[in-house]
């Protein structure tokens, strides 16, 4: 059973919230999600400086098997990405809900958010 | 439309597999990463449940002609012993299933079709077995599918695998088994019908054996195989294995609307056999009428020159207009770029055509390359 960790927000697309400083915080995908999707190839991530809009796509996270739209859970100015996930992205199967962070937003407004309990009760997720 | 289970559910679940349904089966998806199980194969070796693939015998002293009528190829002039793939067509050349058909003996041979398409597969050869004259075959089809499960070990130590397996005595028939031929051996005490045979690109073997012997020698093959990095292989590796090696899948590459000689695969349809065969006027017609290389479509690999990988159904593009569409296509683990199978306009099939393809939108670069993708160091 995919593992949901404590203490994040999830988006009904499976995408994760941690808050860091201020109106920081870090996005990346679910295990649900890697789970799904399988061994992870590549991703597309939206630019530094962009903007990203709550429910919107911004990318792209490709397996083997399948590609999935990535959706941005918040809106705000995207200020840095994961190149290591870029890079490799199997470091996103390996530890999705910690070196496999995606990106960082300076989040104006959330899109709907689930807690963890509710997330992981939704996709039969392991908390 | 019901459920099936091969006789190695349990011993699946007992690994933690995730599970696919794949033509009406439940099969293994995968058991860990799939990227790990498909490079087990390309560098040591991968053991696979394939009992959802149909067992159809045909047996009595027409067999040969039988089988000269039923399939597009000329199986009666197999040697026994030996396999030879084929195809099942309709009337109008179309793609029913794809074959390999197994020569035991002059009045006896296993053909083996893919596992959704068995039960049509079968049911087609009992209705040809009336022929297309007054007289009709003096042969017996019988589906014994559900009695039967498939196990293959595929990769570069499945050979040392399967001699720990067998005695001494029967090491030469394993090594000296060549490709594409198929003997009768016992293994971990199980009686099977080893063939070297494959869809992954490597040399190995399929064991075909009773369902009850089935997890008895699963567990052996295991056993045997942990020290040489044998571990179980599920669909998903399955099929980006076939898809290196350039081989089609039925459903993808092959389909009642399509036809053998855009698949690549004229050679296959021996027009010149003597007698008439089940879609011979329509397939002769095709073939005259330059199908698959100067009309219509052809089967071609593509190369994606960018990271991002084109998938089954995406349009294939040449100066942005649509000039044919993917079959099957993903990022190759073994050669690190994205690979496809896509059908294209004749007029843009050469090998070093420079094409497009619509990933959701947006065009990104592939190139035309000659099949297979990777072919294996002898």
């Amino acid at each position: 059973m995919a593992k949901v960790e404590a203490g994040l927000q999830y988006s009904e697309e499976h995408e994760w919230v941690a808050r860091e400083d201020g109106n920081l915080v870090s996005v990346g995908i679910s295990a649900v999600a890697t789970d799904a999707l399988g061994d992870i190839v590549y991703v597309d991530l939206p630019e530094v400086g962009s903007t990203v809009t709550a429910g919107e796509t911004c990318g792209e996270v490709e397996s083997t098997k399948s590609v999935s739209d990535l959706y941005s859970p918040v809106t705000g100015e995207v200020t840095e990405l994961n190149s290591a996930a870029i890079d490799d992205p199997a470091v996103i199967n390996a530890d999705p809900y910690g070196a496999g962070w995606l990106f960082k937003v300076a989040a104006v407004s959330d899109g709907p958010l689930l807690s963890a309990e509710e997330y992981a009760a939704k996709n039969g997720g392991e908390l | 439309m019901t459920t099936n289970y091969t006789a190695l559910y349990e011993e699946h679940k007992k690994l933690g597999a995730s599970f696919t349904d794949f033509g009406g089966w439940q099969m293994p998806l995968k058991y860990s990463s799939e990227l790990a199980e498909h490079h087990a194969v390309r560098q040591a070796a991968g053991l696979f449940d394939l009992s959802h693939m149909g067992e159809v015998w045909v047996t009595g002293p027409d067999a040969g002609a039988f089988l000269d009528y039923a399939l597009v190829g000329k199986l009666s002039a197999v040697v026994d012993g030996k396999a030879k793939y084929s195809l099942i067509c309709n009337a109008d050349g179309g793609i029913i299933d794809d074959l390999i058909i197994y020569r035991f003996a002059a009045e006896k041979y296993l053909v083996v079709p893919n596992a959704g398409n068995t039960p049509t597969v079968a049911a087609e050869l009992a209705a040809r077995v009336k022929g297309s004259g007054a007289e009709g075959f003096d042969v017996v089809v019988e589906n014994a599918s559900d009695a039967t499960s498939l196990i293959a070990v595929q990769g570069p130590n499945a050979e040392s695998i399967l001699l720990k397996l067998t005695d001494d005595s029967q090491h030469e028939l394993v090594t000296a088994l060549k490709y594409y031929a198929f003997t009768e051996v016992t293994v971990a005490g199980h009686d099977v019908i080893l063939a070297r045979t494959g869809y992954t690109g490597e040399d190995g073997f399929e064991l075909f054996l009773p369902n009850e012997d089935a997890a008895a020698l699963w567990a052996a093959i295991s056993e045997a195989g942990a020290g040489l990095g044998l571990i179980p292989c599920g669909l998903a590796c399955r099929d980006s294995l076939r898809l290196e090696a350039g081989m089609p899948l039925y459903g993808n590459e092959l389909s009642l609307e399509g036809n053998p000689f855009e698949a690549g695969f004229g050679a296959v349809v021996a027009l010149s056999k003597e007698g008439d065969f089940v879609g011979k006027e329509a397939l002769a017609a095709l073939k005259a009428a330059g199908a698959g290389t100067t009309s219509g479509r052809r089967l071609v690999g593509l190369k994606g020159l960018g990271r991002r990988a084109a998938r089954s159904h995406y349009p294939v593009l040449k100066d942005g207009a649509v000039i044919g569409e993917v079959t099957s296509g993903q990022p190759s683990p073994t050669l690190g770029y994205p690979v496809a199978l896509a059908y294209v306009d004749v007029e843009h099939s050469e090998t070093g055509t420079a094409l497009e393809a619509d990933l959701r939108g947006k065009a990104e670069p592939f190139e035309v390359v000659a099949l297979p993708f990777y072919k294996r160091a002898k």
